[in-house]
């Protein structure tokens, strides 16, 4: 089977068209959904882009949150659906209460956008089972709003659950607790982070590597873990 | 016609970016009678009739669960102004 994955677009989302061709590079099928329906298309799995939805207006993807299609979102992520929140789409997963804690203005205030190093800390999900736990992998980050804040309990639950997904390595670049790049749920389908891994799946377009300019693939293993779940998802 | 005012500040304990920045200004101007500054949100909801306990519930359930995000934020005032 070929499987599917829907990409949703919100009004001010970016890197859509991104996400889209990531998915049909690794191998699926990609599926363009829209914010104000409340058809999921029959997909197998989803994945929210980045951008600036709503302008950020509110709080970083605060609007986008409560769109119409985010409550058969939740029911989808409620049932075991993979679901990966990029960057804005991260922003609207802890803001629709789908992943824990929040993400404020980077702590130095400035837009940044560098190829960032990430360790995976968790292989055991949805969008990471093609890593290996400790590898590290470098993608784009470039973001505004990429602080990841929580509270004192809320902090030792997702680092004692496990629910930590990727970590800055060598830099933290926006002053998020604990170097946390990105999250999962309990469940291991909801994935957030804030780099892109949609914009490393191309020779010729990702990041530099010891081999060559714009070599990095490093991308492909989220969309690839995920074609595996819907696979074996339908099996 | 009645506002109802909802202040919004990010919580006490978390940093607050924004503050952070205006606070370093005013260092720079020179301006050494303030030990910080914390950056919120004002909204002003208005409303056609009367203020009644009814619209007040819907404000209060609004402010917590959209105005504002209790992961970061909290509702600090709700207040109605004519």
């Amino acid at each position: 089977m070929t499987a599917r994955i829907g990409v949703i677009t919100f009004p001010g989302s970016l890197d859509d068209r991104d996400a889209q061709r990531a998915v049909r590079i690794a191998g699926a099928e990609p599926v363009a959904l829209w914010h104000g329906s409340h058809d999921l298309g029959g997909v197998d799995a989803l994945v929210l882009p980045g951008g600036f939805s709503y302008g950020d207006y509110l709080r970083a993807g605060a609007i986008a949150a409560l769109a119409p299609i985010m409550s058969e979102v939740k029911d989808a992520a409620a049932q075991g659906m993979p679901i990966l929140g990029i960057c804005n789409g991260f922003q609207m997963l802890v803001e629709a209460h789908l992943l824990p804690g929040g993400l404020i203005r980077n702590a130095h205030q400035q837009f940044i956008r560098r190829d960032q190093r990430l360790r995976v800390e968790n292989a055991d999900t949805a969008w990471t089972s093609d890593f290996a736990t400790g590898q590290e992998i470098v993608i784009p980050l470039k973001n505004a709003d990429g602080g990841y804040i929580a509270d004192a309990e809320t902090l030792a639950r997702v680092e004692g659950e496990g629910l930590v997904a990727f970590r800055y390595v060598g830099v933290n670049p926006n002053g998020s607790l604990d170097d946390i790049a990105g999250l999962t749920n309990e469940r291991g389908n909801v994935v957030g982070l804030m780099p892109h891994p949609e914009h490393a799946v191309e020779p010729g377009f990702g990041p530099d590597t010891d081999d060559a300019m714009r070599s990095g693939v490093d991308g492909l293993g989220f969309f690839s873990s995920a074609i595996a779940a819907a696979v074996h998802a339908a099996a | 016609m009645p506002t109802i005012v909802v202040d919004v500040m990010p919580k006490a304990e978390l940093l607050d970016p924004q503050g952070k920045a205006v606070s370093g200004a005013l260092t720079r101007l020179g301006v050494q009678d303030f030990t910080g500054v914390r950056i919120g949100k004002r909204f002003e909801l208005t409303v056609d009739g009367d203020v009644d306990d009814a619209v007040l519930a819907k404000v209060r359930e609004i402010a917590d669960e959209v105005l504002s995000n209790s992961v970061i934020e909290d509702v600090v005032g709700i207040e109605v102004v004519e």
